[in-house]
């Protein structure tokens, strides 16, 4: 049996106490860290920062102009000198492509980029006031988000009497900020009720400066998500659009122009369908995968 | 006596509207007093209102009705001055050290959100007091640049005390600061709060459902059931010799270690009543084994049975005799 004199007080060393093994790690710094872990993240980032890369600078660095038509060289197959052929009126399809991902890829950026913009300060704004401003400006979503989202496009396009590029992004961003409004509406809530918003209201700290430091903090991982996920959908919808042809008008193009033309000679020249089609699917992949590793990565929830 | 008290508190109410009109009385006429440098204990069951009552003496709540007197003043007719003030005397420790701090907040800059409301610091001033705080806490100045998701629940709850003490407050309120630590963690926090209590001179409002723990700290206990207190009393007396039923039943319920117990427990019948919902007359009548016909008709008030020792029931005269 153990006696009281067995065993010595040692004390304990404050100093030393409680040390840490790791240096310390900001939240973007553990951020990144996941990120990186996720290969197939990485490998979709990669994927994408070349495309960005190669619509820039393809264009520009091709001897073909994508207007100019050469009526000797039509419907040639891929080869050395077309590497994705041409289409019928002689344009070369490879430079083609990479200046329709100019636009498809704008599009889909920009588009994402507004939508969040406005969807944040509205709903921000329900958020903050709550009450019966809350309720209106939610019902003003709801209402707006109800209406078929083509319905409104082909509307515009009446409207404007035209159907350019920014009467189709202007059509596509009046309903495409509804969701993020919602979003960003439940997550400030959701914050503006935990302990620590609590705490700082209870410490004196003004309104403005939570909205600062907690509400906003904390609220930007979600939406730099939801834009990750929200830019395939603008490139679809611009792809869907331009294939009915309600969207972008020749001489200028984009995938889903060139995968519009090339579906009319489809079966005997499949390469033109091929190749805009290929694209597409390749950018909302990445973008979607990309996404799924960015919220993994930002979710404090799945930190282990 | 009442000029020495920091708190008092005349018959305050808090409503919480609820659905088809209805209201929870989540506090229903409650009157107590605080003295200055005294740990006052709230203890009752989940859902008892316990931490509606100290988030309503913050005003995180606005009252429904009653008073709420600070240093003889009404809270809620401070000026702005005397509300900034207020705002810096009066803090708040919360059950769940997981979401009392912001995850994207570095501890230091934690600790600094209050004081840079009241105090004119320069940065280095303000470092110097992070600095400061966390070894008064039992950290080290390593903590300020670390994250929350990097600390245990214990250390992060040492941060939750960190952050109020930084505004020199003088009254605290604990929300079940104890109850999401384990046991050996428990201990830490409870005499780190005790050696800060007297070594700042700091007034408590313990909420806890943790009998033992809060007759450990208390010096006066308040119990409650259903919104309503139905005991207040020293903490001595108040184990010793519980007079209310509920309290007796509550305290039997206490485990015994180390010897044979050979205490009868109370066994209550049936469940708390819905608080939307409560019985007429005494709250505690539904599941009273003492009930009388009197007790559904009028509500017991608080009367003081023996010195300084109140409580809330018709019969406590006869069943304690």
């Amino acid at each position: 049996m153990f006696e009281e004199k067995d065993f010595t007080i040692i004390g304990a060393d404050a100093e030393r106490g409680e040390a840490f093994a790791r240096k310390p790690v900001t939240y973007w710094g553990d951020a990144f860290r996941r990120f990186k872990e996720n290969k197939v993240a990485v490998v979709a980032f990669v994927v994408l920062f070349l495309l960005v890369i190669s619509v820039i600078v393809v264009p520009i660095l091709s001897p073909y102009d994508y207007t100019k038509q050469d009526l000797r060289s039509r419907k040639e197959w891929p080869s050395a000198e077309h590497i994705f052929g041409t289409d019928s009126l002689g344009r070369d399809l490879f430079t083609r492509v990479f200046q329709g991902g100019r636009v498809s890829l704008a599009i889909g950026i920009i588009g994402a980029a507004v939508v969040a913009i406005v969807g944040c300060i509205y709903g921000g704004i329900a958020a903050y006031f709550g009450g019966w401003v809350d309720m209106a400006m939610m019902r003003v979503v709801e209402v707006l988000s109800s209406v078929p989202n083509l319905l409104v496009i082909i509307m515009m396009s009446l409207l404007f009497d035209s159907s350019s590029v920014s009467t189709l992004l202007f059509a596509m961003c009046i309903t495409g900020w509804c969701p993020v409004a919602r979003l960003v509406r439940s997550q400030m809530l959701q914050i503006s009720a935990s302990e620590y918003v609590m705490a700082a209201r209870v410490m004196g700290v003004s309104p403005l400066k939570i909205v600062l430091t907690h509400m906003i903090p904390n609220t930007i991982s979600l939406i730099i998500v939801n834009i990750t996920f929200r830019i395939p959908g603008f490139i679809f919808s611009e792809a869907f659009l331009s294939y009915v042809g309600l969207g972008v008008q020749p001489p200028s193009t984009s995938w889903g122009a060139l995968a519009s033309e090339g579906q009319v000679t489809l079966s005997f020249y499949p390469y033109m369908m091929f190749f805009p089609a290929f694209f597409i699917a390749l950018t909302m992949l990445c973008f979607t995968l990309m996404g799924d590793g960015l919220r993994d990565a930002l979710d404090p929830k799945l930190r282990r | 006596m009442s000029n020495n008290n920091l708190y008092e508190i005349r018959n305050l109410k808090r409503y919480f509207p609820a659905k088809n009109g209805k209201v929870v009385k989540a506090v229903d006429d409650v009157t107590f007093n605080i003295a200055r440098g005294e740990t006052f204990s709230l203890v009752g069951e989940s859902g008892c209102g316990k931490t509606t009552c100290g988030r309503t003496l913050l005003g995180v709540y606005p009252k429904t009705a009653g008073s709420i007197l600070y240093n003889g003043k009404e809270s809620s007719e401070l000026s702005r001055a005397e509300q900034k003030e207020f705002k810096r005397q009066n803090q708040m420790i919360f059950q769940d050290p997981y979401s009392c701090l912001d995850p994207r907040m570095a501890i230091g800059t934690i600790i600094q959100e209050g004081m840079n409301v009241h105090y004119d610091y320069t940065p280095a001033e303000r470092n110097e007091k992070v600095r400061e705080l966390l070894y008064k806490v039992g950290l080290t100045a390593d903590f300020a640049s670390r994250f929350p998701h990097e600390l245990s629940g214990g250390q992060r709850q040492r941060i939750g005390i960190a952050r109020a003490l930084a505004m020199n407050p003088s009254f605290i309120v604990c929300d079940e600061p104890i109850a999401a630590l384990d046991v050996s963690i428990q201990a830490q926090v409870i005499n780190l709060m005790i050696d800060l209590q007297q070594e700042m001179g700091l007034t408590y409002l313990f909420i806890s459902h943790d009998l033992s723990m809060v007759r450990h700290i208390s010096d006066r206990i308040g119990v409650m059931y259903l919104g309503s207190l139905v005991e207040v009393s020293a903490s001595g007396p108040l184990y010793e010799k519980p007079l209310h039923p509920y309290t007796k039943a509550l305290f039997s319920a206490i485990p015994d270690i180390g010897k044979r117990s050979t205490k009868e427990r109370i066994r209550l019948q049936g469940e708390i009543p819905n608080p939307m919902n409560p019985p007429p007359g005494c709250k505690f009548s539904s599941r009273c084994p003492y009930v009388t016909d009197r007790c559904s008709h009028e509500a017991p008030q608080l009367q003081e049975l023996e010195p300084d020792h109140f409580v809330a029931c018709h019969m406590a005269a006869v069943l304690n005799k």
